[in-house]
């Protein structure tokens, strides 16, 4: 490595994650409509990436099945703006209300399974949900259909205006996904589930409530993949089962970006997500072979690093990028260094 | 509250069977809050079990847990773990990817049901205890055995149990970390908890404990005073081989 020093290594990677947020919030100055598409799309993998790793890499849910989420959000936003004449605006966040409605049954089946038959059971209930969507009236059945233009215009009237108006949406979606899944990770709860992320028996025997942990989390992404749905109902101006429901797109490219990236970790989603983005823009030629590399890529990494590459650079590095671990009170003082002997008492 | 000399926890009939082999077979066994019970057992007897079974993470194959008068038989471990029962892992199973302090964080706030603020400080008086305070920062994966043995300690301790089962823990130990330990055990016990100890360290467990019982063929073999138990004959065939 050229960096003398982990603290070196770590301006770095905090440079990099400060100059990768001031291009996205500079991105409409920036970038064309083509390059905000781009953008966008790497967005919404995001929001899906930290979703699939909430629940895979801390609550043991090895889900094969969330595009599920993603195409009921899509569906949902549809049904709202085009067909009931709601708000398209006030559509999306009731797209995230019918995924969180649909996540209760969902969660009622997949939760009598465990491991293998778990991720069998998600995807067997994701199939279910495309094929009720396919039977919908006034959701053009098995091809699908366009959204209005009425809907489409809502956002913006010309095409540049509304790619902007779309990143917009996007980039929100991802500040609140991440930041409120941060929270949630540095609260009591995610305590426990970062107990469980690491010893699920033990973390069960010291108090986590696992079940509850576990419903919590399903609970928490369902609403999140139907924003992400609807986002990109909006990107792509049309729904349809086979596309609004990719298991490809919503969910095996996911898996491979958070395996690839460092799964059980808040860094690891981001950095396999926008790796995946520089490897398509360079490989974007390759079609299935794609696909291919990016599972190799997987395999390799996790037999060289279970963690990902995020768990690679953790090597170097002195601390997470993104803080979610709790230090004792004395070390959060101002002298770091010093030998600790300051003991904190209990109040009386 | 109950009266001190009733029963913490009461055991009646469990068993436990792994396919065909009857680890543990129609045990029964009561402990009070006033008493610090060792537990021996040659290799493989199922003290480890017993404990899998008391604590939750094993549902028994039958039989009844009674826990300050109340059936926890089908109570999930934290639940059980909430209610005060706090234990140790012979083999450490530590959440190797966060810190000690995190580690011990988890049980106050959990098992202990503290707000974090609070647990806070609790988890950084339990390190001072165990004498961990130096490695707080340090990820558990990276500790070795002994002060993995001492984290199993402090996250029990964190939970603030009101029995406390302790599986193995004094092996290894220096005569002068070993009288530490104890110094803990009869603390933690002078504050009120009941204590079962599973040790291979008899001259700890004689020590420290106010009754052994022994544990073979999947039930308790002797149960008594120390001294006592140790000069049964039947102790002495089955578990010291003589
Ligand atoms: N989950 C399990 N599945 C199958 N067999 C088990 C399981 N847990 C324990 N056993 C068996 O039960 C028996 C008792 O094991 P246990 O760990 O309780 O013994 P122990 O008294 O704690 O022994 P030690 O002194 O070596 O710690 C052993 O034969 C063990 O192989
Ligand atoms: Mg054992």
């Amino acid at each position: 490595m050229a960096f003398r020093s982990p603290s070196l290594a770590m301006l770095a990677c905090r440079l990099a994650l400060l100059g990768g947020i001031a291009v996205l919030l500079l991105a409409p100055w920036l970038f064309d409509s083509e390059g905000l598409a781009v953008l966008t799309q790497f967005l919404t993998l995001l929001v899906l990436a930290l979703m699939w790793n909430l629940l895979a890499g801390y609550a043991d849910i090895i889900t094969v099945g969330q595009h599920a989420f993603v195409g009921i959000g899509a569906y949902a936003f549809y049904g709202f703006a085009a067909l009931a004449g709601v708000n398209p605006y006030a559509a999306i966040p009731l797209a995230a209300l019918v995924a969180l409605v649909a996540a209760v049954p969902a969660m009622a089946i997949v939760f009598r399974l465990r491991a293998a038959y778990l991720a069998v059971g998600t995807w067997v209930v994701a199939q279910v949900f495309m094929l009720l969507a396919g039977k919908l009236p006034g959701f053009g059945f098995g091809s699908g259909v366009s959204l209005p233009i009425a809907v489409a215009q809502a956002f913006g009237t010309d095409p540049a205006g509304r790619y902007t108006t779309i990143y917009l949406l996007a980039l929100g979606l991802a500040a609140v996904t991440l930041i409120s899944t941060w929270l949630l990770l540095r609260s009591r709860i995610g305590i426990g589930l970062t107990a469980m992320r690491d010893n699920e028996e033990a973390a069960g025997a010291l108090g986590v409530n696992i079940v509850r942990a576990r419903i919590l989390c399903f609970l928490w992404t369902a609403p999140f993949l139907g924003l992400a749905g609807a986002i990109i109902t909006l990107q792509n101006l049309r729904i349809s089962p086979p596309a609004s429901f990719s298991i490809i797109d919503w969910t095996v490219f996911v898996i491979f970006n958070v395996v690839i990236g460092g799964i059980g970790t808040l860094e690891g989603p981001i950095l396999g997500t926008a790796l995946f983005f520089v490897l398509r823009a360079y490989f974007s030629d390759l079609g299935t072979w794609h696909l291919i590399i990016l599972g190799v890529l997987s395999i390799v990494v996790i037999l060289i690093e279970p963690r990902g590459l995020w768990g690679l650079l953790r090597r170097v590095l002195p601390g997470d990028l993104i803080p979610v671990s709790h230090r004792r009170a004395a070390a959060a003082g101002a002298v770091r260094a010093a030998p600790e002997r300051f003991e904190p008492q209990p109040p009386a | 509250m109950a009266d001190d000399f009733a029963p913490l926890l009461e055991i009646a009939g469990l068993s436990r069977h792994f396919g065909g082999l009857k680890v543990i077979h129609a045990l029964d066994l009561a402990v009070a809050r006033t008493e610090i019970l060792g537990i021996l057992g040659p290799n493989g007897a199922g003290k480890s079990t017993l404990f899998n079974l008391i604590a939750g993470v094993l549902a028994p194959s039958g039989g009844a847990i009674r826990y300050e008068g109340r059936d926890v038989t089908h109570l999930r471990a934290w639940d059980r773990c909430r209610a005060g029962i706090g234990r140790t892992y012979q083999i450490p199973k530590p959440f190797a990817h966060m810190s000690v302090f995190e580690n011990v964080l988890v049980a106050a706030v959990h098992g202990g049901g503290a707000g974090i603020r609070q647990a806070r400080l609790e988890a950084a008086g339990v390190l001072e205890r165990t004498g961990l305070s130096a490695q707080h920062a340090r990820p558990a994966g990276s500790l070795t055995l002994l002060d993995l043995k001492r984290l199993e300690l402090a996250r029990a301790l964190a939970v603030k149990p009101r029995l406390l089962l302790l599986d193995e823990i004094a092996g290894g130990l220096t005569e002068a970390e070993c009288g530490t330990l104890l110094d803990i055990i009869v603390q933690v016990h002078a504050g009120g908890t009941g204590i079962v100890w599973i040790e291979h360290v008899i001259q700890a467990l004689r020590r420290a404990c106010t009754r052994l019982a022994v544990l073979h063929g999947g039930a308790i073999l002797a149960d008594g005073l120390p001294d006592a138990v140790l000069a049964d004959p039947r102790v002495k065939h089955v578990y010291l081989g003589t």
